[in-house]
């Protein structure tokens, strides 16, 4: 990777002034996406602004949902008690990203900031209904996830934890690719008390999404039969080496149908 | 440049280096310790796995800077030359590597594996090592070597 500056900070206001004093600067999470990103020369930050030691982790059960710090590992999420006991599907999920070793180190506030249209975290965080804490504000969900890698954060804007709310049942289904493991198509349905929410990842070209057509029919009958009918489009879905458009619209059925037939 | 000081096996290192200086260049340049492998540099192949603090991680996609303060356990740091790890014996005992390049990431990830979840099935072993890969053996001595260590480490 190109030089940098790695600067320790011990605090999220230290975090935003470092940022802000920096030309380009970057805040680093768990590194799993930005390290690899710098040493290929894909991004090039004049330094990067270490969160470890901002006292962002930790999982605090809140009621009505459960309050995850940004800095909170995919490991930590997966072997939490309260996470396994209050937020089943998500623990399933944690665990299911990449490797042992991507998991100790990768973040939820790393993975939802950085909106991969390949991760996991945001069909989760979108199905749920979530609120992303801020520096500055509290976002929900419907208003966060933009666009093709792009957030409603500002520039110098830093989430500190993401609350997700209690659903009546939950689950995941993805279809990873064999080798990064990534999802080719991911599902989170949860359905509550007013209805259901389904959020597809891996598969549009702006990045997560949630599919109205699957949310009506399973609102009428929540089972996976009730998916039987629902032709999905390949318009807007991403073709690459892992998969065609085409083959991603018959996963987003599959993967829907296998995570309603989870709940 | 700074000075960059990490607790090696025990050992503090304390060395001058540049800020981008990855944690498995410091392990290998700067502490010496070869052990160590850079495979793919991607974070994929896992030849690079060290313990920090405990837990398996990719040294390849950390900067040593990060490292600070925390205790680093290389393929060095466990056993000894007259008295080998129970998970090295187990690797020289089951034919658990070949050419040997991916072998010290192996075991690092196994001893984590191990400590776990002593019980762990084969298909648990299996998913545990999704972080490393072998381009030799073909994983079926490795999982032996590993059934092997973990039902010695019971005792």
């Amino acid at each position: 990777m190109y030089e940098t500056r790695y600067i320790s900070v011990s605090s999220p206001d230290e975090a935003v002034a470092a940022l802000k004093s920096s030309d380009d600067g970057k805040f680093l999470a768990g590194g799993m996406t930005l390290l690899p990103t710098m040493k290929q020369r894909l991004a090039a930050p004049d330094c990067v602004v270490d969160l470890a030691k901002c006292g962002l982790s930790g999982i605090k059960d809140l009621g009505q949902a459960v309050r995850i710090g940004a800095m909170t590992t995919h490991a930590e999420v997966a072997n939490s008690e309260i996470i396994q006991a209050q937020l089943p599907a998500v623990a399933s999920l944690a665990e299911n990203i990449g490797d042992r070793q991507v998991r100790n180190r990768g973040t939820i506030g790393g993975s939802v900031a950085n909106n991969d249209p390949s991760a996991c975290y945001p069909a989760a965080v979108l199905a749920l209904g979530g609120t992303i804490h801020t520096t500055k504000r509290d976002i929900a969900a419907e208003d966060f996830f933009v666009g093709l890698f792009e957030t409603a954060l500002e520039e110098d804007e830093l989430i500190t934890a993401i609350s997700l709310p209690k659903s009546e049942k939950a689950a995941y289904a993805k279809a990873p690719s064999p080798a990064s493991r990534y999802a080719m198509t991911g599902v989170f349905v949860a359905k509550f008390g007013d209805g259901i929410r389904l959020a597809v990842t891996g598969a549009g070209e702006d990045g997560v999404y949630r599919h109205k057509a699957c949310e009506d029919a399973l609102n009428a009958s929540f089972n996976a039969d009730a998916l039987n009918d629902i032709t999905i489009s390949a318009d807007g879905l991403m073709s690459d080496i892992h998969a065609s458009a085409e083959f991603r619209a018959k996963l987003v059925l599959a993967m829907a149908k296998q995570a309603v037939a989870h709940c | 440049m700074a000075e960059i000081s990490i607790s090696i096996n025990g050992k503090t290192i304390s060395k001058t280096a540049p800020d981008h200086t990855l944690l498995v260049d410091f392990i290998r340049e700067y502490a010496g310790l070869t052990g160590t492998h850079v495979g793919c540099d991607t974070s994929q192949c896992g030849a690079c796995v060290v313990h920090l603090d405990g837990v398996s991680v990719k040294s390849c996609t950390m900067l040593a800077a990060q490292a600070q303060g925390c205790e680093v356990t290389t393929i060095e740091g466990i056993g000894s030359e007259g008295s080998l790890h129970p998970m090295q014996v187990a690797f020289h005992e089951n034919h658990g590597l070949q050419c040997g390049f991916c072998t010290p990431g192996m075991i690092m990830s196994a001893i984590e594996l191990v400590a776990q979840n002593k019980n762990a099935s084969e298909a648990e072993i299996r998913e545990g090592l999704e972080g490393n890969i072998c381009r030799c053996t073909g994983y079926q001595n490795i999982v032996k070597s590993i059934q092997q260590a973990a039902s010695n480490m019971k005792r």
